[in-house]
């Protein structure tokens, strides 16, 4: 038998407890890719520029979610490879499927790849030539490069990217808008009343439904970024438009939600409220929830929440039974959360998820998952089906994810199906 | 190339991995992240259910620009150490292609160190599944099929066969129980739900059944290497099926080769059939319909004279309007304003998108199945 390859937090490095090597896909398609986060943009049009084997998975992707009418695709073939004419097979082949579409898109994302980069391909003068023959339509240069391991991901860099339409404009200042996000936050959030109650609108992309409504998030006096994969976002908003950025982490410690939620207040020129009640409240909710999980084992993955150490965290110093946290590396951010782990819960085992050993790993208990990868590897149908922390943030996101553990322990999913939906929230013809 | 609103073909490392999933190997991609995601989510209906040894090899920038070639190889060397496959295979995404990657001195290199049987597939992401699966089948074929004492009487390798071209529902052991009722044996199948012992027997049988393109290289090999004489041809249909069933016999008793599905009368010039040319070629002939091949390589050896070799989106569009039916996979449809459609899911264009409507056609009464 091959036994699988976790390891103890007590002998864990940070913030990458494993070594690289070859990689396994666990069948779990619940994150979002750059293809769903680009259709985000109303009224867009995808054009991917790249190998037949790169752009199978981005057109899949469109055709599961019922959007190939906003996804199309030029080849990069051997010979274009070689030949030094990547720019111009760029611009050709864009320009024949304007032609050829019935009605121009507002704006078109072109996504290049790994060769274009490494070729050294000019993709300003690509984006300036097709900005001239289609003046009409608004060119975003987009990067679907997996090569980019050790610096910005493609992901973050698509959340960049998505905003760069947005002109510098004269600012609304009563007027905030949440960068980044797959998914709504939820209304009943802490963070979404502060802003409501100061009397400032929210904008957000994915509530625009038209493009002159996505274009006016230029107005915001105020940007909020709280997944870490957004921050970038925020930052180059800040520099490109001079609009005020605030990094407002999703987290699950009690005092660092109450210190993010001073800081807005403080932006936002209010008082910062009394948040008892609200750490009450989740404090409720987790001992409801333990009563119904009890000893079961809990488990929980990276893509459920991004900062899951902070998560295992608060579920053992609340009494539940946190066994295993599955991640192949940790960011920074994630690091007060080791230590404490390291110190206070000995049995925490950290699993990968890509390690090639994954594949063959068996549970023979009965756990609790949190997030699609925990509830493959511990193969149970309990689970938290929850993806980039689902649009819950503060207290009542902690409130939330308890009231799901607790359904999760009691109701069994069906995870075959679940959990091999390509992006969690999508529409999808399966 | 390019595409307004169609898909696109599974790639030639879809087809490596495809074509080995189920003979205990250890296939690498030598790819960043984008070729076994794509793979395992798209092209690969067994991947929840049945475990195969797939991976990539994690490229990072840094690797691309320096070419950390041993990195690579002590990779693939340490997790076949903890596995334990039967082989090693090893192709590669368009990264390596443009670094300039030597696969044949990282496949003898791993083979040193692992002593396991190691080969190369040679791929790069730019072309289609078909070509992919050719190589990874004729690399198995030269290295595991040997000679045994004496030839099968009436057996027949069925050569490619992969979830790409014939799903996972019933239709590979439709195939073998329609050879079962027309006095045939199965010596091998290349490569669904046959071990790589059963197919290191292939030079025993009496004919090889082709039944994709990617078949037809090994189809050869054995031919050329042992003797054994191959048919082209699926077995869709009854007429077709009773065809194919004459020609395996005329193949085993004169020792030819015969391309069943490129002699045809086309009846129906108003009908076309689109797809993959083996299989679109041999509904074409039960329907007495046109085929256009629209993956691969125009193959004389599968299409008849009549028939089209075309991907090109905008010239499909004409091709389809010029017709009063059109059979082919849902993700067509956007281009075939005109004509009457007729569904033929193919995963190796739509995916898991159509998965459970993809029709076992073998041996069946197509029009019947396909509401024509």
């Amino acid at each position: 038998m091959i036994k699988e390859s976790g390891i103890n937090i007590t002998k864990a490095a940070f913030p990458a407890p494993f070594e690289s090597g070859l990689e396994y896909n666990p069948p779990t398609r619940g994150v979002w890719n750059i293809v769903h986060t680009g259709m985000l943009i109303p009224e867009s049009r995808q054009i991917f520029v790249c190998a037949q084997g790169c752009l199978r998975g981005v057109i899949l992707t469109a055709a599961e979610m019922n959007a190939m009418d906003r996804m199309s695709w030029v080849t990069v073939s051997e010979q274009d490879l070689y030949d030094g004419t990547m720019e111009q097979d760029v611009i050709d082949g864009v320009r024949d499927i304007i032609n050829r579409l019935e009605e121009k898109p507002k704006c078109v994302l072109i996504f290049l790849s790994c060769v274009h980069l490494f070729a050294g391909c000019d993709f300003k003068m690509i984006i300036d030539e097709l900005s001239a023959l289609f003046p009409q339509v608004h060119f975003i240069d987009c990067y679907m490069t997996p090569t980019m391991r050790k610096s910005i991901s493609p992901d973050s860099l698509m959340r960049k990217q998505l905003y760069e339409p947005l002109e510098k404009c004269e600012k609304k200042p009563k007027t905030a808008a949440i960068i980044g996000c797959d998914r709504a936050t939820d209304e009943a959030s802490e963070l979404v009343k502060i802003i409501n109650s100061a009397g400032f609108e929210l904008l957000d992309i994915t509530k625009c439904k038209t493009y002159e409504e996505y274009l006016s998030m230029a107005e915001s006096s105020l940007n909020i970024t709280y997944i870490p994969t957004a921050k970038p976002s925020g930052e180059e908003l800040e520099k490109r438009l001079g609009t005020k950025h605030l990094y407002l982490p999703l987290c699950y410690g009690y005092d660092e939600i109450e210190g993010n939620y001073s800081r807005l207040c403080t932006q936002l020129g209010v008082k910062t409220p009394d948040f008892s009640a609200d750490r009450e409240a989740a404090d409720k909710a987790l001992a409801n929830a333990l009563e119904i999980v009890e000893n079961m084992p809990i488990a929980v993955d990276y893509t459920a929440l991004p900062r899951p150490l902070d998560f295992c965290r608060l579920l053992a110093e609340k009494g539940f039974n946190v066994k295993r946290c599955y991640a192949d590396s940790f960011s920074e951010e994630e690091r007060a959360d080791f230590e404490w782990l390291k110190a206070h819960c000995h049995d925490l085992e950290i699993l990968p998820t890509v390690n090639v050993k994954m594949e063959f790993s068996q549970c023979e208990e009965k756990y609790l998952a949190i997030g699609q990868k925990a509830a493959f590897f511990c193969q149970t149908d309990n689970f938290v089906d929850i993806v980039a922390g689902g649009g819950g943030y503060g207290f009542e996101g902690i409130k939330r994810l308890a009231e799901l553990m607790a359904e999760g322990a009691v109701n069994k999913k069906d995870r075959r199906k679940v959990i091999q939906h390509k992006g969690w929230g999508c529409e999808s013809c399966l | 190339m390019n595409a307004k609103v169609i898909s696109i073909y599974a790639a030639d490392t879809s087809g490596v991995c495809s074509a080995l999933y189920e003979l205990g190997g250890m296939t690498v991609v030598h790819d960043a992240s984008g070729c076994n995601s794509t793979y395992a989510t798209h092209d690969e209906p067994r991947w929840y259910d049945r475990k195969s040894m797939i991976y990539i090899s994690a490229l990072t920038e840094a690797d691309a620009v320096m070419g950390n070639d041993s990195k690579f190889i002590r990779d693939v060397a340490k997790a076949a150490g903890e596995l334990s496959p039967k082989f090693i295979a090893i192709c590669g995404s368009p990264m390596p292609a443009m670094t300039g990657f030597d696969y044949s001195a990282a496949a003898e290199e791993i083979e040193r160190e692992t002593g396991l049987t190691t080969f190369f597939v040679d791929t790069n992401g730019t072309h289609s599944y078909l070509q992919g699966a050719e190589g990874a089948f004729l690399n198995i074929a030269k290295l595991f099929c040997r000679e045994g004492k004496e030839k099968q009487a009436n057996s027949v390798n069925i050569i490619g066969a992969t979830p790409l071209d014939f799903s996972v529902n019933t239709s590979v052991s439709s195939i073998k129980k329609w050879l079962l009722d027309n006095g045939f044996s199965v010596q091998s199948c290349f490569a669904m739900d046959s071990s790589l012992d059963e197919i290191s027997t292939a030079p025993q049988a009496a004919v090889s059944l082709v039944i994709s393109s990617d078949g037809i290289a090994v189809a050869k090999y054995l031919f050329d290497t042992y003797g054994v004489p191959y048919v082209v041809g699926v077995p869709v249909g009854k007429s077709f099926s009773k065809k194919l069933s004459a020609d395996l016999k005329r193949a085993v008793s004169e020792g030819v080769c015969i391309n069943s599905c490129g002699e045809k009368a086309v009846e129906n010039a108003h009908m076309i059939v689109a797809g993959e040319s083996v299989f679109a070629s041999s509904l074409g002939a039960e329907l007495g319909a046109k085929t256009v091949a629209t993956v691969g390589i125009r193959n004389s050896e599968v299409l008849s004279g009549t028939d089209i070799f075309c991907e090109e989106e905008a010239e499909l569009e004409k091709l389809f309007s010029q017709h009063k039916t059109v059979i082919a996979d849902p993700l067509f449809r956007p281009i075939c304003k005109v004509a009457s459609f007729v569904s033929l899911p193919h995963v190796a264009f739509s995916g898991r998108c159509f998965l459970k409507d993809i029709p076992d056609l073998i041996d069946k009464d197509v029009s019947k199945k396909l509401n024509l």
